[in-house]
């Protein structure tokens, strides 16, 4: 599978999570290479990483207010620290289960981790290039970002 | 009238918005809800105290995963019915749940309708 078929699984991934769970699209922007800086890190982040055929880390990373207002959406009220990490949780989840799906046993997918603060840092290979997708919702914008070499 | 809740249910999923979001989708009149666990380990503690006849499982959970706890109640109760609500989309984890003794297979995510669809057939099988 090239390259753009990959991130095409983990785009689908994520617009199909705000089709079903929040029932509300979301819109893909133009996605870019991260080139001389790190790409923007939100106050939420879900994030895979992927070993063998390739090796990287895709993330999801949205802001508070983004998160919240899907848990709305979700008939949810309890908008605590804990209930943004499932959710942002559950979307990695999600990449994780569309890559295991379409990627087969080529790569090995970690168990979605969480981190929480804009200020954090995600670690990545010196050798890869960031390409960040931009996903658009309401008035709110989040990252997708793929990252593998 | 009230329907009679001949359908004991137990949740069982790590993320705490799933457990809530299954406990409110469901809307089975037979099926009555009598436990949320968030691991494989307190699902067999709870498993003991509720006897379910059904059973929501999650896959990818601390302590004790869910393939290892379905195996695991299904030792316990043969009869038990069990829907496996997961991310995990591919053929192979869907076929190692169904052999380990699951009756049923959910992908998250998932609408309030395609849960009730599962519970309805999971009821039915």
């Amino acid at each position: 599978m090239s390259l753009q078929g990959e991130i095409g699984t983990f785009v689908a991934a994520v617009l199909n999570y705000f089709d079903t769970a929040v029932q509300q699209p979301a819109v893909v922007g133009t996605p870019y290479l991260a080139l001389g800086k790190a790409p923007e890190v939100f106050d939420y982040t879900g994030m895979i990483r992927i070993s063998g055929k390739r090796k990287g880390v895709v993330y999801f990373t949205a802001p508070k207010g983004m998160l919240s207002v899907m848990l709305m959406r979700m008939q949810e009220t309890d908008m605590s620290d804990a209930n943004l990490r499932d959710l942002v949780g559950e979307v990695a989840n999600t990449l994780s289960g569309n890559a295991r799906r379409d990627f087969g046993r080529n790569f090995i997918i970690s168990t979605p981790s969480v981190v929480a603060g804009s200020s954090t840092t995600i670690g990545y290979s010196p050798d890869t290039r960031p390409i960040v997708v931009p996903i658009d919702w309401r008035a709110y914008h989040a990252n997708l970002v793929v990252c593998l070499n | 009238m009230n329907a009679v809740r001949q359908h004991r249910l137990m949740i069982v999923d790590d993320s705490n918005i799933m457990r809530r979001k299954i406990e409110r989708s469901q809307d089975i009149p037979q099926v009555e809800i009598v436990g949320l666990a968030g691991n494989g380990r307190e699902a067999l503690e709870l498993h003991e105290q509720t006897r379910p006849t059904l059973v929501t499982m999650d896959l990818t959970m601390p302590e004790m995963d869910g393939i290892e706890c379905v195996e695991q109640l299904v030792g316990r109760d043969p009869d038990i019915r069990i829907l496996v609500i997961s991310a995990l989309a591919d053929k192979a984890t869907a076929i190692e749940a169904l052999e380990k003794g699951a009756s049923g297979f959910l992908c998250k995510p998932f609408t309030e309708r395609q849960l009730n669809d599962a519970l309805v057939k999971l009821i039915e099988s």
